[in-house]
């Protein structure tokens, strides 16, 4: 394990050299600052309201890793003065999908920092985020010494075709994607690493419903107190030293979590997916993506008789997706 | 006659220094002792910004540690202070700069006066409370400890385990009585006087200095000896966690706080806007005299402790993940297995709901899809009728269905034609109420029109995968509530078994069956189950089937009462 995070950490440094830095703003980032760590490729129209989201949840600033957009974002981002962008050509596929570069800018620019790594279709949601800014639950996390705090990805959708929803830029993607699953999940522990793995939702429901072993990992852990010698393993789904993964209890009690909505499928899913698949950049051969675009064709509904409207963090907490813990 | 506030700060000194000028602006002198781990600059700064205010003064800085006496000592240093500075002041509040005056100072002021003699301490023998960190409650006062618990918590450990073996036992002091509460405390002139004249102060000092959280314990001691009446509480509102950490205000706290009644509430959160702007705002209105009741914040905090220990039973999910065996039941609720009653029964899953209200689903084990009630392509939570789905996490789906439609029981079929993924975790899983026909698959089969060989090698099939089954629910480990009949038993008095069944399942109100479910015509089964026989097919689930009488068995139409007892 030691070794496996050394080698990680090297490979994350030599991969560093295939960035380019495009806005350098990281000087202004405060001692204490949370900083928000994310890499992206041509999704300059989800940019404004992401970028309004995680403000007004008080982070104080944006690291981010372009890679090769050609849609004007990367020129959006490096206008930001709360933002700082690095620029790669390289493939996300060998970086790790764009893991080794997080990894690098997460030990520079992150450590002794609460980090939160997100992609920008995820949406974090913690208890009481409604009243809370994050740096409540940072400061509450940092006097119970809990380093890492995770969040299930709970994948949302709309009600009617997926290509028939309409989001305009800046609008809030969960107006238009208001539906999840609220109880078809599974979990098993990861031995080696000592996470959870799980799995479930529409994306199982719908895509992998002969195969659900290939269904795609829900479980991460997006929020962790950084401190040089971390690293994320696969994805933010597992992170090394393995102490970081213990996020839940074992004994019949309920740490506190949080929940990443995921505002995936908007209406440009299914050219995302289209192209993502001739990249083929993405996870086990692009396997998910192959998936999609074979359903895709027709244009598929997610939605269910049985489908949840998302109304507030309290509805998750009680449906039992997320936990208050004994934060209250 | 006033009170007089010593505060204790070492963060947060902005929210410090508002507080400190709401104390004074109700009239309350104020020692404030800073923590020397605050720089010398920053504390130059607080007390110029404070300058402005004859009544405030600085103790002597000492540096703090958590859970040492080095708290005590700063709180002596700055009780002698306000003793001696504020002649006028009869009762001494201690505080600390995360405490926040919920009430008018007016109020507190009044309240005390009214109350002049009484010292508000909480103060409990270790006998009578279960306030143990770390494993330690009676020690704290018969051992020695050196090492700091947040530092050098391996040392800590390990000394007081050596302590333990060799029989360690420090000697109190003639005379203490160990006391420990709530170190926030709220004592009169006399009291704090007399025990910081104690002839004996020496000897305790010395004492306390190697007890464990001395600060809990050192004025709740030393208060029994020489306060005349003590009220044992203390008049800030102060939560714990399990692990004994404060629980902290935040701003959607604020109708709680409101309500409570209470004069103080410490942790705020430094950035709890909202609650500082409103509680430190000039009060002029009068408040009514009434008592503190911190009733509803203790639920609250005592709901999230629960929470976090015992969590909510049957929920798998990112925060809680339970080791096998560790809790009792795996599922959320009570449900019931019905094996082999759609077989004797007809539309056995139309009369269930209608004779007690629940939910009755098909073989939700089926090796071709879930059967979901209604034939539902799915069910609450967006659970998938996919057997690949199914089989890929067999506990999972039973216990997110279980989680998903709590409030309401679920029932469903099951037999040895099902996937038997699941036998084990259902027999030791005391939620489940599992009612076996044994032998009963039989029926559907004596009435299939399939080849007569084919009957016979999936009969002896059946039969072992039942066998199988019936064995795990006759071992020693089964929680679940189970009953089973051979068939040939079950029809001699069926109405009993079905009544018992659901009163079991205690679903409000309790009701007599009235009516019957019909059962199959099992007209010449006798003759079915002696063919199988001659083929060298053994049936022997289903018990002790006469050759002919089967035909006048059936119990159909409700023409008696079958359920007086």
């Amino acid at each position: 394990m030691r070794l496996q995070r050394k080698r990680l950490r090297i490979r994350a440094r030599r991969k560093s050299r295939e960035l380019r830095m495009v806005a350098n703003n990281t000087a202004q980032i405060p001692r204490d600052g949370i900083v928000l760590f994310s890499t992206l490729r041509n999704e300059k129209r989800r940019l404004p309201y992401f970028l309004e989201y995680y403000r007004a949840q008080g982070v104080d600033h944006f690291v981010i890793v372009d890679n090769d957009s050609d849609d004007g974002g990367r020129e959006y981002l490096a206008q930001q003065l709360d933002v700082s962008v690095w620029t790669t050509q390289h493939s996300y596929k060998s970086a790790r999908f764009g893991m080794d570069w997080l990894n690098y800018l997460l030990s520079k620019y992150g450590a002794g920092k609460w980090c939160l790594t997100v992609d920008c279709d995820e949406f974090f949601v913690f208890p009481f985020s409604d009243t809370r800014p994050i740096r409540a639950l940072t400061d509450w996390l940092d006097t119970s010494s809990i380093r890492s705090f995770s969040a299930l990805l709970l994948d949302m959708y709309p009600k009617g075709p997926i290509g028939q929803s309409c989001y305009v830029e800046g609008q809030d993607p969960l107006e238009v994607l208001n539906w999840f699953d609220a109880g078809n999940y599974t979990i098993s522990r990861n031995n080696r690493y000592g996470n959870l793995w799980i799995q479930g939702g529409p994306r199982m429901r719908m895509f992998f419903a002969d195969d659900p072993i290939r269904a795609p990992a829900l479980n991460k852990t997006p929020l962790v107190k950084w401190r040089k010698g971390y690293t994320y393993v696969s994805s933010t789904h597992m992170l090394l030293p393995r102490g970081l993964n213990l996020t839940y209890d074992a004994n019949g009690g309920e740490k506190a979590t949080g929940i990443l909505l995921h505002a995936k499928f908007l209406d440009t899913f299914g050219a995302k997916a289209a192209e993502e698949l001739n990249r083929k950049q993405h996870y086990a051969a692009s396997h998910e993506y192959k998936s999609y675009a074979a359903q895709l064709k027709d244009d598929p509904d997610l939605w269910c008789r049985w489908s949840e409207s998302y109304i507030n963090w309290r509805q998750l907490e009680i449906l039992g997706l997320m936990s208050k813990g004994n934060w209250a | 006659m006033s009170v007089g506030v010593i505060m204790l700060v070492h963060a947060a000194l902005d929210r410090a220094e508002q507080v400190v000028r709401h104390w004074v602006a109700g009239g309350c002198p104020v020692v404030v002792h800073v923590d020397k781990a605050v720089s010398q600059a920053e504390f130059t700064a607080f007390r110029g910004r404070l300058s402005d205010l004859p009544e405030v003064s600085f103790s002597a800085r000492r540096k703090c540690h958590w859970g040492t006496w080095s708290l005590v000592g700063a709180t002596q240093t700055a009780a002698e202070q306000i003793l001696r500075e504020h002649p006028q002041v009869e009762h001494i509040f201690l505080a600390s700069g995360s405490c926040l005056p919920l009430r008018p100072v007016r109020d507190l002021c009044a309240y005390l006066k009214a109350r002049p003699k009484i010292d508000f301490i909480e103060s409990a023998t270790t006998q009578d409370v279960p306030w143990t960190i770390g494993g330690l409650d009676a020690e704290r006062f018969t051992l020695r400890f050196p090492f700091s618990w947040k530092h050098q918590r391996k040392l800590f450990d390990g000394y007081v385990r050596l302590q333990r073996r060799i029989r360690f036992k420090r000697k109190i002091p003639t005379g203490l009585q160990p006391h420990m509460g709530s170190q926030w405390w709220c004592l009169t002139r006399s009291t704090l006087s007399a025990i910081l004249n104690d002839p004996m102060r020496q000897t305790y000092d010395r004492y306390f200095k190697r007890v464990w959280i001395p600060d809990e314990s050192y004025f709740q001691t030393l208060a029994r000896i020489h306060s005349e009446r003590i009220e044992s509480r203390s008049l800030t509102l102060s939560k714990f966690d399990f692990q004994g950490k404060p629980h902290i205000f935040y701003d959607d706290h604020l109708q709680l706080l409101r309500r409570s009644d209470c004069f103080v509430a410490r942790k705020i959160w430094p950035q709890a806007n909202i609650l500082y702007d409103t509680f430190l705002q000039k009060n002029e209105g009068t408040v009514p005299q009434t008592e503190p009741a911190p009733a509803k914040i203790d639920r609250i905090f005592a709901k999230a402790v629960e929470r976090r220990v015992r969590g909510r039973n049957g929920l798998y999910m990112q925060g809680r993940f339970p080791h096998a065996g560790v809790e009792g039941a795996m599922t959320a609720a009570p449900y019931s297995v019905f094996c082999g009653f759609n077989d004797v029964f007809e539309g056995f899953l139309d009369w269930l709901p209608r004779a007690t209200p629940v939910r009755v689903h098909g073989h939700l084990f089926a090796r071709d899809k879930v059967h979901f009630a209604g034939g539902e392509p799915s069910f609450t939570g967006a659970l998938s009728d996919s057997a690949a789905v199914r089989d890929y996490a067999p506990r999972d789906f039973l216990t997110s269905l279980i989680w998903n439609t709590r409030g309401e029981r679920q029932c469903f079929q099951f037999g040895p034609a099902d996937v038997q993924d699941l036998n084990w975790k259902l027999a030791l899983d005391p939620n489940a109420q599992i009612s076996v026909i044994s032998g009963a698959w039989a029926v559907p089969l004596f009435h299939s029109t399939r080849p007569f060989a084919e009957v016979r090698v999936e009969a002896a099939r059946l039969q072992r995968v039942e066998n199988k089954f019936l064995e795990i629910l006759k071992t020693p480990y089964v929680k679940a509530k189970v009953r089973a009949w051979a068939l040939a038993d079950f029809i001699e008095a069926p109405m009993d078994a079905l009544q018992d069944i659901v009163d079991e399942m205690g679903q409000k109100p309790p009701r007599r069956l009235t009516e019957v479910p019909k059962m199959v015509d099992l007209t010449g089964f006798g003759q079915f189950l002696q063919s199988l026989k001659n083929e060298v097919m053994h049936p022997y689930l289903m018990g002790d089937f006469p050759l002919s009488s089967v035909e006048a068995a059936p119990v159909p139409e409700p023409r008696r009462p079958y359920l007086v007892r």
